[in-house]
């Protein structure tokens, strides 16, 4: 489902100099595989997870989804190939302000192949408990309820991968644990690939597989080094 | 859904910056369409208001001031024409008919005019003749009787059978009334001339009105002529203008009154050169208030982005955005032309008699708003770019 090769991302510091971020040699998630990344802040687990989504551009190397190599598409087929065959969960959750939580959803499946489908954004809605909520706009509602409207953006989709950037990072204990629960179970119904990158000892204990971001990203050892 | 909605939502998001700016883009857009309605709607309507009449003889002066005398019934006479020379050029070959009229005298602000009873046989345009109210005739030329215009009898809330006492001058003077006792024998049916403001007398009521001056009794203010054939305006304006030096000849009436235009048409221009300054503020408003709005909806447009909308979805929403106040703007903007047309055309009516149709097209009505949306998107091309170029990694969160 998913293949990094020698993915190297740099960035121009302040002062001038070019620091690596990203440099990860081998990656792979196999279809409706669940697999959890360990990284602290400032480790590149977010531009990684950017350079998979196609928001950043890689300085080199390469990223499969599906089959399809997003690196060497131009940034319109990038676009297309995201809202197609991804779904990411942020940690701020990432809602429109403006639009309802049913308009939230159903944007999130506008730009991909399918169109918005209206019935099957209220299912899913549905399905993280917020049949309720359709016409509320997210400032209404609480952190938690929040973060299930993203989880339902992210999946409504179809998508076959979905990245997960600390979708617990906002939530208490207790609401990060059910948020967890849901991604999990709402990716297995739709056998979807999930990617998870976190801190929380508590979030990467619940993964069986899982990895610390250091080790596979070349780029840490060698700051550490 | 996803355009509109996206733009929909952004307006709202926006609301009170929306309201001002399209009401910027109604007012430059009302103002510019109505600027130019009035200018070709009242060149038009004045030009062609001849009142069935060729040309007009009247004392040595201004042919502008004779006819805006004579056939709009405003300013001042310039003089008086002896009886003689009434006679003569009622007689003249050349001339198919000469309708004498005195001024000089008003009822509460509205002219009286003193003519005759032949006048009601001219068509005061093709093929329309005046018609008097049923219950109402002419007035006979030797009694004390009147007809008044639709306006005028509207105004004073005369009818038929009622009796009023003149005033002496033009401006009314509730001190210089006359002691003659007239008659309502008649009101006139709308003509949206300026006959319609005007209170007709027969010409010798007029001309021997208590305290008007005997030894001019015969005289009158202007003739009203036809003529028989194009080429005798040219032969009469060698007779009165170049070989003589006592009367005026001003014809062909149309094209004195364009003159006119011709004078005050840095008038409109100064009117259209506000409108387009109000127009290209407004567009620079568009501008900067999208413009602004631009750091706090980054996150949003990023987050588009990553959810898969394309860079020229979000150029595409920016500047449909814009387009969008323009076309509020616009469609609010026929409003403000409507207002602001009907409150210029009953001042000209109320001033002059002449109507100006405000249900008439022109071009304006749609190039205006056309080029108000236009505009307006031209405007949101800088703020949509600016929305292009968000980076979406780094406008989501810090990378860690």
């Amino acid at each position: 489902m998913l293949a990094v090769s020698e993915l190297k991302k740099s960035f121009l510091s302040p002062e001038g100099d070019r620091v690596e971020i990203v440099n990860v040699a081998t990656f792979a998630l196999a279809a409706g595989e669940q697999f959890a990344l360990r990284g602290e802040s400032g480790s590149g687990k977010t531009t990684f997870l950017n350079l998979i989504a196609g928001i950043l551009a890689p300085d080199s190397g390469r990223v499969a989804i599906d089959g399809v190599e997003m690196s060497a598409l131009n940034e319109p087929k990038r676009d297309r190939l995201r809202a197609e065959k991804l779904g990411y969960i942020f940690q701020t959750f990432n809602l429109l302000q403006g639009f309802t939580v049913l308009e939230n959803v159903m944007l999130g499946m506008s730009f991909g192949p399918r169109g918005a489908d209206k019935a099957h954004a209220r299912d899913m809605l549905e399905r993280v408990g917020l049949a309720h909520r359709l016409h509320h706009f997210p400032r209404q509602l609480s952190t938690g309820q929040q973060q299930r409207v993203a989880v339902a953006r992210a999946l409504a989709n179809r998508p076959k991968l979905v990245l997960a950037d600390e979708p617990t990072g906002n939530l208490d204990r207790k609401h990060g644990r059910e948020a967890l629960a849901l991604i999990r179970e709402v990716c297995r119904e739709h056998q979807a690939a999930l990617l998870l990158v976190s801190h929380d000892e508590d979030v990467l204990g619940q993964f069986e597989a899982r990895q610390d971001f250091g080790v596979i990203n070349r780029a840490v050892q060698e700051v550490a080094r | 859904m996803t355009l509109p909605l996206i733009i929909y939502r952004s307006l709202r998001q926006h609301a009170l910056s929306t309201l001002v700016t399209a009401s910027g883009i109604a007012l430059a857009s009302g103002l510019l369409m109505c600027v130019w309605m009035v200018k070709t709607q009242a060149q038009a309507t004045f030009t062609q208001t001849t009142s069935g009449f060729d040309a007009v003889l009247g004392a040595r002066g201004s042919k502008l001031q004779l006819v805006l005398n004579a056939i709009f019934h405003l300013e001042a006479s310039p003089g008086n024409v002896a009886a003689a020379d009434y006679e003569m050029v009622r007689k003249h070959p050349l001339i198919k008919t000469a309708i004498p009229i005195a001024v000089g005298d008003n009822l509460r602000g509205f002219r009286l005019v003193g003519t005759a009873p032949e006048l009601f046989d001219v068509q005061y345009a093709p093929g329309k003749k005046f018609t008097v109210r049923a219950g109402g005739r002419i007035f006979a030329g030797d009694a004390k009787e009147a007809v008044a215009g639709s306006f005028a009898a509207q105004r004073l809330k005369l009818k038929v059978g009622d009796t009023f006492r003149p005033f002496h001058g033009l401006a009314f003077d509730p001190k210089a009334e006359h002691a003659d006792d007239f008659v309502v024998t008649g009101i006139l049916e709308p003509t949206n001339t300026p006959v319609d403001r005007v209170v007709w007398l027969p010409l010798r009521g007029l001309q021997t009105m208590s305290g008007h001056d005997p030894k001019a009794a015969t005289d009158v203010s202007a003739v009203l002529l036809q003529l028989r054939t194009p080429i005798a305006g040219l032969q009469m304006d060698m007779m009165y203008n170049k070989q003589g030096n006592r009367l005026t000849f001003a014809y062909p009436v149309g094209a004195i009154v364009a003159e006119l235009f011709g004078k005050i048409s840095w008038f409109d221009q100064v009117l259209a050169l506000v409108a387009y300054l109000v127009a290209l503020v407004a567009a620079g408003s568009v501008l900067a208030s999208i413009y602004n709005s631009m750091s706090a909806r980054r996150r949003d447009l990023a987050i588009l982005r990553a959810l898969g909308a394309k860079r020229r979805t979000i150029f595409g929403a920016v500047l449909s955005e814009a387009a969008c106040i323009g076309a509020l703007g616009a469609v609010v903007g026929f409003a403000v032309y409507f207002v602001l047309f009907i409150g210029v055309a009953n001042i000209i009516r109320a001033q002059t008699g002449v109507v100006l149709d405000v249900t008439a097209f022109h071009p304006v009505l749609w190039i205006s708003p056309v080029a108000m949306v236009a505009l307006c998107a031209l405007g949101g091309v800088v703020p949509a770019l600016k929305a292009y170029r968000t980076p979406v990694a780094e406008t989501l969160a810090p990378a860690s």
